[in-house]
């Protein structure tokens, strides 16, 4: 190919040519010694996909690492990690590229050991197809069945089973067959439908890139020929129009688009579209891309639609086609794949991620575990690693779903913890359930630890005493605020919103003022028991009855902040001129002037607010709150 | 011209749009790594179509080892400013002080001084909780292991026997404090997919990617543009003029260039259909050691 001759023409035909290929993801997987990256390496080889230089590092590799006696070790072109050479296992989904005249293919090579099943199912989950490979000596072992589990599991619908090394088994035809029967009848009982078996040898290369002459008896494709040709489009979705709101774009007043990623169906300016879960109408105006606008978007676009009307819409919303909404709920059966070495426990809030929402969820029942090796049916208390589990789910918000059979992007899910952030789980949405059928709770007692358990927060009682004026409520204030924005569920008691309702019937005499704290007192621990972070902003001037207070509460939650204001300078700031009222007489038994105001003697905070200012202070009993929490782990992790 | 809606490379584009998205929507103080080369055009241009009408609400980051071609540095300043974007630029600036370069203290310590540490000095300077990179899993081994939202510990560590799972498009963005991701739109496209990108959607790239007479000295059988003073030359050592171009951009001496008669897009892709060599070939660093890619990446390179 002269580099003289127009060029431009000549790539214009290699993109149309390059562009219109179809792209084929699959995943090797079968247990640890069948060759899997052996096969991978063959075929970048055969299809002249390695460069010279990397051929080149691939001979010095197999010199020095090799396991085939200094002959090129194709495995070595795969297992990229240090450890995985030093050990001479895959531990991580490695990808890799490579295209010939027909197709594109993108490969994930998967490990076969069970504790890296997790690896396993994160290149299974974006796959069309697996290529499941078994040893012509061994037959189908337990890996085989785990693979196909797991690929049964996240929906792969074709199988290629490549039975490997068939020069150890003299290329023996009544050897495939009888591992071929096997396979199709476990494929089934998996609901993979479609499986192709193909005898061959990796190393050698027979039916890997082309027909091998040694297995004339076998009259089908070669394992690329088969790969080149298999169609794995799946039936056209009836589904309507579905796109998750990823993101509001509003770069000045006049505009204001929800760009996402269009996951079922079309649309077209126009079209009636509803918001869910909220359920509001409205009518597409544009669809936006910075190529200029659509006439119409459709399955896998990433586009921003304006609509015809100002709605309040943000991210984790779906919009859909009006005339066929997805369906809305909160309980859902579901089955979920357990990824981490800390157990799956009912009730536990864990973060579930599903299309660009995040809520939280617990697991209210698991109804059985499955046994990955065997496919049995188990009952089950928890998850443990790698373990799949038929569960159903409670989530804390409504969403708009499909089951993932239907529809992969909006029935997929994965769960996050909540401490470490770690991907702990991923799941799929089967259907949703009826509240009244999940009323049912297993293994779960509604106690305070439970309760506390949903918040995931551990509750205290935060008492601020001091002198009226002394800044009480403007600290207990600020806290309670940030509190809130750090994500804690919390109440705030103070004099406006008791006095006027629970306490209207009391007075300011002295037994008045006890009955007012007892009352307060004991509202904080129902609101303890409840799971709150409570704070109470009572001038609470007496020590028995903030003693009493005390008593009600358990070890380390009844924190006592002393906000210690000299009289003076509060009668200074009087914000309320309840000090001149009082001066004049005109209020009787006010604190200070003519009622005592006994001091903490040992108070877990005190507080100078003459000095430093209202957010350091603020911040001082966050702290210490943080760390009283931090001494007593309630909640068992 | 727009390319074909059903084109492969369409899914490519839509899927890193998406990414990009997501990083923005799920983020406090995101950055996008920009290195001035093909795939951070490539990126910088996915960046503009995924917010349109809106500018990029994510800065651009250049780390500055002081050694980039000076083509590079000038068409960094330029195209950022098209683009609408936030540019910062970083130096380690005690590296500068202590005079490391890469002819005096070799290519492994001035990469880990001038581009490992700066980086991570960059990182904790402006606190980011995510760094975009343009990194893809075709380039060499140990990036075809990695996900597309990579987890960095608070010491910027990549473990890779640990990763997080990453099903489907699902991607967890959630850190502590410190913690930050790597993330990588780029994962899925292959050398080609950018080049035929770059051509079909006509993005500027710095012209080091076409063949051209430039001034190189061979040495270590790599051919080394001399493209300031501050080279020194061997005995022996005379530039000659030849025509040559880059297949990635870097530290101008740590930059192997080829031989090369493509002085256009066109040019360059059917010359690239035809190669035998992987592109990270022209890399010092990766020459180092068998591993040499892995373990720098678990030490915080990008």
């Amino acid at each position: 190919m002269g580099i003289e001759l127009d060029a431009a023409t000549a790539i214009d035909a290699y993109l149309q040519q390059h562009e219109t290929k179809s792209l084929l993801r699959f995943i090797t997987c079968g247990s640890v010694d069948d060759g899997k990256s052996t096969l991978l390496g063959r075929l970048l080889y055969d299809t002249k996909l390695l460069f010279d230089d990397q051929l080149a590092a691939l001979e010095g590799d197999s010199r020095r690492h090799g396991t085939q006696n200094g002959e090129l070790d194709f495995a070595l072109l795969v297992d990229g990690l240090s450890a995985e050479r030093e050990q001479g296992i895959t531990i991580d989904v490695a990808y890799r590229f490579f295209s010939t005249d027909q197709r594109k293919f993108i490969v994930a090579d998967c490990p076969g050991h069970e504790q890296y099943t997790r690896n396993m199912a994160t290149g299974a989950s974006t796959a069309d197809l697996a290529v499941v490979l078994v040893d012509a000596r061994k037959g189908l072992l337990t890996q085989t069945r785990r693979h196909t589990y797991i690929c049964g599991l996240l929906g792969i619908r074709h199988v290629l089973l490549a039975v490997n090394k068939m020069d150890l088994v003299e290329y023996g035809e009544a050897v495939f067959r009888r591992i071929e029967a096997d396979y199709r009848e476990l494929a089934a009982q998996m609901g993979v439908p479609h499986v192709t078996a193909i005898p061959l040898s990796a190393l050698r290369g027979d039916n890997v890139s082309s027909r091998s002459q040694q297995m004339a008896w076998f009259g089908g494709p070669s394992l690329l020929q088969h790969l080149e040709t298999v169609q794995v489009a799946r039936p056209a979705s009836a589904l309507g129009f579905r796109m998750p709101v990823q993101w509001v774009c509003r770069p000045d007043q006049g505009f204001r688009g929800y760009a996402g990623q269009v996951v079922a169906g079309s649309i077209a300016p126009g079209d009636e579209v509803v918001v869910l879960p909220a359920g509001v109408r409205s009518k597409v105006a544009r669809i936006v891309t910075a190529d200029g606008d659509l006439h119409r978007a459709t399955d896998g676009d990433a586009v921003t639609l304006t609509l015809a009307d100002e709605r309040d819409i943000s991210r984790g919303d779906v919009i859909a086609a009006a005339s066929q909404p997805p369906q809305v709920a909160d309980q859902f059966a579901a089955h979920l794949l357990w990824m981490d070495e800390a157990a799956l426990l009912p009730g536990r809030p864990y973060w579930l991620k599903i299309g660009t929402r995040t809520v939280t969820a617990q697991i209210t029942e698991i109804k059985h575990r499955v046994d990955v090796n065997t496919q049995a049916r188990r009952p089950a208390k928890r998850l443990e690693l790698n373990e799949v589990g038929y569960c159903n789910l409670s989530l804390d918000h409504a969403i708009a779903f499909e089951p993932y059979a239907q529809c992969r992007e909006l029935g997929a899910f994965i769960l996050i913890d909540r401490q470490t952030n770690a991907t702990i789980a991923a799941g799929t949405l089967d259907f949703a359930l009826r509240r009244a059928e999940n009323i049912h709770w297993q293994h779960l007692e509604v106690d305070r630890v439970a309760r506390a358990r949903i918040k995931g927060q551990q509750p205290a009682c935060l008492w601020f005493t001091g002198l009226s004026g002394s800044g009480k409520s403007t600290v207990a204030n600020l806290v309670e605020k940030r509190l809130h924005a750090m994500g804690y569920h919390t109440y705030l008691l103070d004099g406006d919103n008791v006095r006027h309702g629970l306490n209207r019937d009391l007075g300011f005499t002295e037994e008045d003022r006890v009955e007012n704290i007892r009352r307060v007192a004991e509202v904080s621990r129902l609101m303890v028991d409840a799971g709150l972070i409570v704070l109470v902003s009572f001038i609470s001037p007496f020590r028995s009855e903030r003693r009493m207070a005390r008593a009600l509460f358990g070890e380390g939650e009844f924190l006592e902040v002393f906000v210690d204001t000299p009289l003076d300078v509060c009668a200074q700031r009087d914000p309320k001129g309840l000090y001149a009222k009082a001066r004049a007489g005109e209020i009787k038994n006010f604190t200070g002037i003519d009622s005592p105001y006994e001091a903490p003697e040992d108070p877990e905070l005190r507080l100078d607010t003459t000095g430093t200012p209202v957010d350091v202070l603020a911040q001082r009993v966050i702290e210490t709150l943080l760390a009283s929490q931090e001494e007593k782990p309630q909640t068992p992790r | 011209m727009m390319i074909d809606r059903d084109s492969g490379l369409r899914a490519l584009e839509a899927e890193s749009i998406r990414v990009i998205r997501e990083v923005a929507s799920e983020f406090a103080n995101p950055v996008f790594l920009y290195s001035i080369g093909k795939d951070s055009s490539v990126l910088l241009h996915l960046l503009y179509k995924a917010f349109y009408p809106a500018s990029p609400p994510i800065p651009l980051l250049h780390v500055d080892t002081t050694w980039k071609f000076r083509e590079m540095i000038s068409f960094r300043d330029r195209r950022s400013r098209e683009m609408g974007c936030r540019l910062l630029v970083h130096t380690n600036e005690d590296g500068v002080r202590q005079g490391v370069g890469p002819f005096t203290h070799g290519s492994a310590v001035h990469t880990d001084v001038m581009k490992t540490q700066a980086l991570k000095q960059a990182l904790d300077k402006y606190k980011f909780d995510a760094a975009i990179g343009g990194a893809r899993r075709d380039e060499e081994k140990s990036r075809a292991k990695e996900r597309v939202f990579s987890f960095r510990n608070a010491q910027h560590r990549w473990d890779p026997k640990n990763q997080r799972p990453e099903l489907w498009s699902l991607y967890n963005a959630r850190v502590h404090k410190g913690e930050s991701v790597r993330v990588f739109p780029l994962s899925n496209w292959t050398e080609l997919d950018i080049w035929l990108y770059i051509y079909r959607e006509k993005i500027e790239v710095p012209s080091l990617y076409l063949a051209k007479e430039r001034p190189v000295v061979e040495r270590d059988g790599m051919l080394i543009m001399v493209d300031d003073a501050r080279m020194p030359l061997f005995p022996g050592e005379t530039p000659l003029m030849r025509r040559v171009r880059f297949r990635t951009l870097g530290c101008y001496p740590l930059t192997g260039a080829i031989e090369s008669e493509a002085d256009t897009l066109p040019k360059v892709i059917q010359e690239m259909l035809v190669a035998r060599t992987s592109e990270r070939q022209g890399r010092v660093i990766d020459q180092d050691s068998w591993a040499s890619m892995e373990k720098k990446k678990q030490e915080g390179y990008f």
